[in-house]
């Protein structure tokens, strides 16, 4: 009898080359994506080598990380522009396939790759990004890697990687009201902390995952890394296909039918064994908001911030050092505190889904007059969707702009920084020190709280 | 960055904060340059932590402390002594390359984002994963006596922590300790497996 293998072993083992004796497997990597920030040193270890791409035709480039999102016709900082220059020439010199920086192709790769159909199910998948886990929503295994493994993948078309751990994460049942995919991902952080996934390739599942859209199974993929685990998969099922179908570079007509029928087996078997497995429970997961400076230091809406005597002696020094950043107090409750920026975008919920959530939320309303909000779809396609369905429209009677897409205000490496001491509610991944600009205070939350607040100008729930 | 390792016996810089994310090792506004000069990054490691917004060093973050000051040199801080969970968040290898840079050959944690992990053995420095308990003798050592050292042997897969004579064996595989013991590179090696069995067609 054949050995039951998870949804991870599946795509694995199709894609090993060989397991070196007492080291790595040589892994075959179907899609490279590459970006402005982690390519340039790798295409220079080429040249060194007086090598080629080895399978240019597996390889695209955008660049994403120092994009404007005001106007896209130059990039003022010099370093900024010239890496992006840099991927172009690049791109040219190796024949690699780009998107460049202000057409309708361009995005952010982590949302055009699954929205053009250039990630698929049973796919590996590889960047030089942590957030490359987002591609494993449609059922890939789709991992980030560091500068010298895009040179190898460039090289070689493999990496060399030690074969992780698998864990199943299951959350059953429904989620309440105005709790979204978002939450299911902060929620997961705070129970499992920023490295509780650390070895692991997660696999989501249960009926809370089975009843998310594409785009929220693509946030929540999104956010495996913020646990330590560098690939997050869902099993490929209708909502994937229906998705995915007539997509510009997803297989067409026979060609669709027979990718469709393979990507069908795509599954754990029923009595696969997982290293690790958990379950939640979707009723417990209520809108939620970071208070910390990891993704993992989370609360629902409604509760306090822990009290030092809530936190685990050893643990104490560190929790307090974040409030200090943060200019929180232990026991302090965040709800109704008032904000200073929003941001809506990111590979997070840069989403048509997550415009629309917001817009439904803003609509016939206006944004407080203490709020900066900046308004970001992730890629060009998004942002035509949104104009296309009358969002823009909404969204700017309420008193919003709506931006160019880019990366934006997620890192701080391009003009969308927020300022020293300014609290920022955002849709981002990561409320890290200096994340979103030297000094600036991040509180992560999903696209509904965000609206709501931008509205009320105060850290407010979202009542459905 | 490409150096044969054996042993390091050096003292070390403790920086003992766990969950410490790439953006702080390395912070994004170093990232846009296209250049490869270990200076450079070496500069920007714990950049915002080891001087504030006028550029001024901040005096009490560890790095500028008299006793751990001093730039990495052979037997003076090549090693580095950190938090649990180094190196999480983004998979920029520029952080490798800020630690590698400064001068570092060697990081011992209890435990390493995955991501970074790769990136540090791809750049020649190597992770040293210990115990908790040992983790935490390290720390105190150092505390006690900054002058003290720590002796890393890859060859034996052995860290000592020379002030207490205590000894822990460490996890490598033994495709990776060649490479570093040699001096060798991954690229070379998938080169060298290239043209791929045509199982793996091109698209």
């Amino acid at each position: 009898m054949k050995q039951a293998r998870t949804l991870f072993d599946k795509i694995w083992d199709a894609h090993v080359v060989q397991d070196i004796e007492d080291g790595p497997t040589q892994l075959y990597i179907d899609r490279l994506y590459c970006h402005e920030v982690t390519s340039p040193q790798a295409f220079d270890t080429l040249r060194d080598k007086g090598i080629g791409v080895y399978r240019p035709d597996q390889v695209v480039a955008m660049p994403d990380h120092n994009t404007p999102s005001d106007q896209q016709q130059c990039i003022n900082d010099p370093v900024g522009r010239k890496q992006v220059e840099t991927l172009q020439r690049n791109c040219e010199e190796f024949g690699i396939k780009h998107f460049a920086m202000g057409t309708k192709d361009n995005g952010i790769i982590h949302v055009v790759g699954p929205e053009k159909g250039l990630s698929l199910p049973g796919m590996t998948i590889v960047c030089g990004d942590s957030h490359t886990s987002t591609h494993g929503a449609v059922g890939a295994i789709a991992m980030g890697i560091g500068t010298s493994e895009v040179a190898q993948v460039l090289a070689s078309q493999c990496i060399l990687q030690a074969k992780p751990k698998t864990m199943r994460i299951n959350i059953e049942g429904t989620l309440p009201a105005g709790s979204t995919a978002k939450d299911v991902a902060l929620y997961l952080m705070a129970q499992m902390t920023t490295s509780g996934a650390t070895g692991y390739a997660v696999e989501y599942a249960g009926s809370a995952v089975r009843s998310m859209s594409m785009e929220g199974r693509l946030t929540l993929s999104n956010l495996s890394i913020e646990m330590g685990s560098r690939a997050g998969l869902i099993a490929p099922d209708e909502t994937t296909f229906a998705y995915l179908k007539g997509r510009e570079y997803a297989p067409k007509g026979k060609a669709w039918d027979e990718a469709v029928e393979q990507w069908k087996q795509l599954y754990s078997d029923p009595d696969a064994v997982f290293d690790k497995e958990v379950t939640y429970r979707a009723e417990d997961i209520k809108p939620r908001i970071t208070y910390g400076t990891n993704p993992g230091a989370g609360i629902a809406i409604d509760e306090c911030i822990p009290t030092l005597e809530e936190v685990p002696e050893t643990e104490r020094q560190q929790f307090l050092s974040q409030l200090e950043y943060m200019q929180f107090k232990p026991g302090q409750k965040l709800e109704g505190l008032p904000i200073d920026y929003v941001f809506l975008g990111a590979c997070t919920n840069g989403r048509i889904e997550d415009f629309r959530a917001f817009a439904s939320v803003v609509k016939g309303r206006k944004k407080a007059p203490n709020v900066v909000a900046w308004l970001v779809p992730g890629s060009w396609k998004v942002r035509q969707q949104i104009i296309d369905e009358g969002i823009d429209k909404v969204l700017e009677d309420a008193g919003f702009e709506l931006r160019l897409p880019s990366c934006s205000a997620c890192l701080a490496m391009n003009p969308d920084k927020v300022p020293a001491g300014k609290l920022c509610l955002s849709t981002s991944n990561r409320n890290f020190i200096g994340r979103q600009g030297p000094g600036a205070r991040t509180i992560l939350a999903s696209p509904l709280t965000v609206a709501e607040s931008a509205v009320t100008g105060v850290i407010t729930r979202h009542s459905v | 960055m490409k150096r044969k390792m054996g042993e390091v016996l050096s003292t070390c810089i403790p920086i003992a904060i766990d969950n410490c994310n790439t953006d702080l090792i390395i912070p994004a506004r170093y990232l846009a340059s296209t250049t490869r000069d270990p200076k450079f990054f070496g500069e920007a490691f714990m950049r915002d932590l080891r001087y504030d917004a006028d550029g001024e060093p901040i005096s009490d973050f560890v790095m500028n402390q008299p006793d751990y000051c001093e730039q990495p040199h052979e037997g003076v801080h090549e090693i580095i002594v950190a938090g649990q969970n180094w190196g999480s968040g983004s998979s920029r290898e520029h952080a490798a390359w800020a630690i590698a840079g400064y001068g570092v050959r060697v990081v011992i944690s209890s435990s390493f984002a995955d991501i970074h992990r790769n990136n540090l053995l791809n750049c020649f420095v190597l992770p040293v994963v210990v115990s908790p308990a040992f983790q935490q003798e390290l720390f105190e050592s150092i505390a006690a006596v900054p002058q003290n050292k720590v002796k890393v042997d890859l060859p034996t897969q052995t860290v000592t922590n020379l002030a207490t004579g205590h000894s822990e064996h460490f996890d490598i595989n033994g495709y990776k300790k060649y490479c570093l013991m040699n001096g060798l590179d991954d690229i070379d090696f998938l080169l060298e497996t290239l043209p791929l069995p045509s199982k793996f067609v091109s698209e």
